[in-house]
């Protein structure tokens, strides 16, 4: 039954091979953030980088996670290799969660070209959770060709997907707000396509007229300049609007190798190191002695909270680290 | 950031009956667990597919429809195959005690049967998680 420990770095080759037990082993050492697998996914990081990413966000309900199932059924009969991260959230209490998206996947699952796997928010912002984004290099190593990451059904302004992404997607349901709701500031403005689901609807119509308007109106993308996001009706009901999703990805991909395209890759890593530089500065402040010294001060309203913070952040940046 | 508990709660075959697999996810959940669901009529090589790709510490196959000695035994071939040997596997529901005494020589960590108090079953899990150590 059991066996021993294997190094984090010693997975590394079975898993650029494709061998599933270690693929999913490194992402949940990944998903732990134990200093001990840091190491391999910088490995893992300079041999990543040839997958192309997929972000898909939109409100809970909107039918993402069907979607989802359809887009990758079609993207496996095109001979692709697929994976999925599916993230939902974790209780804000108990931190433990469900998840449940794997249960509109399941007619995927004994594809052997593709890789599901769900992830919990853990208390992360913006519908992503926080390994993320090395699960997707982990995921890009074992050679997948497309690495899908369905979000957390979030609100109006959690973009942290569209940074994270080559293409993002935003799907919008009929029925869920009017022409003003599709001119608001947020999460409409990070698609890169823009997907109206469960299109076999008699009002979808009202909300593909909306967003084109928004569109035409000036209001799109606000991180790939000289993209017009297209609006796509889909229905995972009738099987219909795939074929133009999947060539709307290809047009995306195009436009990123141009000019526009540096801009937006730049933008990913920029992103990925503040990610990992806050996630190591996080760590060691949160271990800082001073917050109980400090905090009993604060108690006793000696001092207060913003006065006692700075104090400790002017402290803490002094101070050599020593990871 | 600490090492969280994984588990795929399993439904195979035609037992249609997901009431107590939903209160035991809920429970694992409400425990600080991450709790993957398979969802009705699972085959095993669809729960053993999940299980591998998910990762998880624990795989909780519930059944209550009697056919506990035709699954179990496909579902360990599959683990092998998968090179997964050190899952822990848990089996839920209503079955036979000599069926019981079976399991557990098959490799079944634990057998939950009804009436099992929910406090008992996450300190089983959590119990087998730690006798098993870091992996």
């Amino acid at each position: 039954m059991a066996r021993p420990y294997i190094p984090s770095l010693d997975l590394i080759e079975p898993a650029a091979r494709g061998e599933t037990w270690a693929v999913a082993r490194l992402i949940s050492r990944a998903e732990a953030g134990t200093p001990e697998v840091r190491e391999a996914i910088g490995e893992i990081y300079r041999r990543a980088g040839k997958a192309h990413v997929v972000g898909i966000t939109g409100v809970p309900g909107s039918g993402k996670s069907t979607m989802v199932s359809k887009l990758v059924r079609k993207l496996l009969d095109a001979g692709e290799r697929v994976a999925v991260v599916a993230i939902d959230p974790s209780s804000p209490y108990s931190g433990g969660s469900i998840l449940g998206d794997r249960i509109r996947m399941s007619d995927l699952v004994l594809d052997p070209n593709v890789f599901i796997r769900s992830m919990a928010t853990r208390g992360a912002v913006g519908g992503m959770a926080h390994a993320a984004l090395d699960v997707v290099d982990i995921l890009d190593l074992a050679g997948f060709d497309r690495i899908i990451i369905e979000t957390v059904g979030v609100g109006q302004d959690e973009v942290e997907i569209a940074k994270a992404s080559h293409t993002t997607v935003v799907v919008s349901a009929p029925g869920l707000g009017d022409e003003i709701q599709a001119i608001k500031a947020g999460i409409l403005e990070i698609a890169d396509l823009h997907v109206v689901s469960k299109c076999d609807r008699s009002d979808a119509n009202r909300t593909l007229t909306d967003l084109k308007t928004m569109l035409k109106d000036g209001l799109g993308s606000a991180l790939t300049r000289g993209w017009l996001p297209p609006v796509i009706g889909t229905s995972s009901y009738d099987d219909q609007g795939f074929e133009e999703l999947i060539s709307g990805f290809g047009k995306h991909l195009a436009h990123l190798d141009g000019p526009a395209g540096a801009a937006r890759r730049e933008q990913i890593s920029v992103f990925r190191l503040k990610k990992a530089a806050e996630a190591l500065m996080l760590e060691r402040l949160r271990r800082h002695p001073a917050f109980e010294p400090e905090g009993r001060r604060v108690a006793a309203r000696q001092t207060d909270p913003y006065a006692a913070a700075s104090g400790i952040v002017k402290q803490f940046s002094m101070e050599k680290p020593h990871v | 950031m600490s090492t969280q508990i994984r588990v795929l709660l399993a439904k195979v075959g035609l037992d249609g009956h997901d009431r107590g697999v939903k209160v035991v996810a809920r429970t694992l959940r409400d425990a600080g667990m991450d709790v993957v669901y398979s969802g009705l009529h699972r085959t095993p090589e669809e729960v053993v597919t999940a299980a591998v790709q998910e990762d998880v510490d624990i795989l909780g196959v519930s059944l209550l429809s009697g056919v506990q000695m035709t699954v179990f035994p496909k579902i360990f071939a599959l683990l092998k195959e998968h090179k997964v040997e050190d899952m822990i596997v848990v089996a839920g529901g209503v079955m036979p005690d000599e069926d019981v005494i079976e399991l557990k020589r098959m490799g079944v960590a634990e057998v939950l049967l009804q009436d099992t108090p929910p406090q008992h079953i996450i300190d089983t899990l959590t119990g087998l998680v730690k006798a098993r150590g870091d992996r």
